[in-house]
């Protein structure tokens, strides 16, 4: 692979270990996967917060390499296991809690930003079209590649990083404009009218595409908030990076690269969202996964108004929209209702299931997804659903 | 027999053959701290990674698994190499991250179980 002057003095260990740690990495990775040369970037997301999921030893490596390792370009931060004040009310042990605040001030030593959202295209860390970027949290680099039309593969932890202190990353994959066709075109034959639509939709077209590149046509509209959770249950039950609605997203004119054909149809629909809904009456409910947006929080705020909840009630979010959120007088309405803002963290990340909690009500196929991994059932509805279910009781 | 394959740490190490035909998971796949392989499926499920030159033909699951291999090594439980036809990323950054010699694009059908084998920068030699 072709190194420029300024990466192989960065390999010889010229600009500090991490900074060789991190281009041993990118190199080999490039090696791996054929790439003739590294790709500046103009931003990075962090995966890889978690202490459940880090350990000592996970701890132990970020604290090396915030010895000597700067991130040089933007860098963000993936959610973390708990709320990093609230983290006691969360009900997380001390224990738990003195060795996540470790992983973030590594992190922070590190020049990252503690942002702690999956939704950093929210939250201050914007691509634009064209640029090429390395995230790692695979809901945002769906997001990324497909409706603002950055470039990125799906890194993990360490390669984002590697990326982030470095600026640099391999050229392959989805940074080259042949990798970025379709690979299946899905006929969408039932108009999708909620969120609840397209998460249902995406999480069966994922199991469908493992790592392809679906191009969806006959959708005519699509809100912020439906791309956002489309790209998360995508990236779920498959592995997709990536993927196109004609008409709509800014590659979508790209012609496919095969003429492999699905349909999805309204029973389709009906069975993909029966197949998220387990039964039980819910003990907690949340929603923001992803992240909540602003506009998702002022329906909650206008749900919420006047009402009690009398559920354990999660409303997930980034601390820069709760801000935002907080200077439209949106938040006060959702806090006085008992509901809770869950901030730098989520349903997915935080042991919910240790927390004692049993039959978790949302509104996301992501989230149901990796609660029933951790051993929840999960209730199935949209938001406005969510919002009666914690109102009602039982 | 000297097989030659790639890099991707280079490094030396010397020990008996742990042999998977499956592709292995570290996240959920074996514990980091014992280096047992407890996955389900796994065909050598109960056993240690520990010390072993660990054969397998690529990695796959959570890329969390790369501070898996990272815990293993500082636990003292991590192989002593690692082999594979055809190495991802998970495994590969585990491997630089914790220093583990590991080399790829070898045919490792070649290897047969509990031999000694010696890996030496881009060579393999049982």
């Amino acid at each position: 692979m072709f190194l420029t002057t300024e990466e192989e003095r960065m390999l010889a260990g010229e600009e500090g270990r991490a900074t060789r740690k991190a281009m041993q990495i990118l190199v080999a990775l490039g090696e791996i996967y054929g790439a003739e040369r590294l790709v500046e970037v103009s931003s990075v997301q962090v995966s890889g917060v978690s202490y459940k999921n880090l350990g000592d030893a996970g701890l132990e490596f970020l604290d090396e390499l915030a010895a000597d390792g700067r991130a040089r370009v933007k860098t963000t931060l993936n959610p973390a296991g708990m709320s990093l004040t609230d983290w006691k009310s969360q009900g997380i042990q001390p224990s738990f809690a003195e060795k996540q605040l470790r992983v973030v001030d590594a992190y922070r030593r590190l020049g990252i930003e503690i942002s702690c959202t999956c939704t950093p295209y929210l939250a201050g860390n914007e691509p634009e079209f064209g640029q090429h970027i390395a995230w790692g949290e695979s809901s945002a680099v769906a997001y990324a590649n497909s409706v603002i039309g950055a470039r990125t593969n799906r890194e993990g932890g360490p390669s984002a990083l590697a990326a982030g202190l470095t600026g640099r990353t391999p050229l392959y994959g989805l940074h080259l404009q042949k990798n970025r066709v379709p690979t299946l075109t899905v006929d969408v034959g039932v108009p999708l009218g909620s969120p609840e639509d397209f998460t249902a939709m995406g999480y069966a077209v994922g199991k469908m595409v493992p790592d392809g590149i679906p191009l969806f046509r006959g959708i005519r509209m699509a809100s912020l908030e439906d791309l956002k959770t489309l790209s998360a249950a995508l990236a779920s039950s498959g592995g997709v990076a990536m993927f196109h609605i004609a008409g709509l997203t800014p590659e979508s004119k790209a012609e496919p690269a095969s003429a492999e054909r699905a349909a999805f149809s309204s029973k389709d629909l009906e069975e993909a969202r029966a197949s998220l809904d387990d039964e039980g009456v819910p003990d907690f409910v949340s929603v923001g996964c992803p992240h909540c947006s602003l506009t998702e929080l002022a329906a909650l705020a206008r749900l919420l108004k006047g009402a009690t909840v009398k559920k354990e009630f999660w409303v997930c979010c980034s601390r820069e929209v709760k801000r935002r959120s907080d200077e439209a007088g949106l938040s006060k309405w959702i806090e006085e209702s008992g509901a809770k803002f869950a901030l730098d963290t989520c349903m997915v990340v935080a042991p919910v299931e240790e927390l004692g909690y049993r039959v978790v009500a949302t509104n996301s196929a992501k989230a149901c997804h990796y609660l029933r991994n951790a051993g929840l059932r999960v209730r199935f509805m949209s938001l406005e659903d969510c919002v009666a279910e914690a109102i009602r009781g039982r | 027999m000297r097989l030659a394959g790639r890099a991707i740490y280079a490094g030396r190490a010397e020990g008996l053959a742990l042999v998977s035909s499956v592709p292995m998971s570290f996240y959920g796949g074996v514990n980091p701290d014992t280096g047992e392989i407890v996955e389900r499926g796994s065909d050598l499920r109960g056993q240690s990674v520990k010390g072993r030159i660990l054969v397998f033909p690529h990695g796959k699951g959570s890329t969390v698994g790369s501070y898996v291999l990272y815990r293993l090594a500082k636990n003292g439980a991590a192989p002593a190499a690692i082999v594979n036809a055809k190495c991802e990323t998970i495994v590969a950054v585990g491997a630089i991250i914790s220093e583990i010699p590991c080399v790829d694009m070898v045919d490792v059908g070649k290897i047969s179980p509990n031999v000694r084998v010696r890996v030496e920068g881009t060579t393999v030699e049982f």
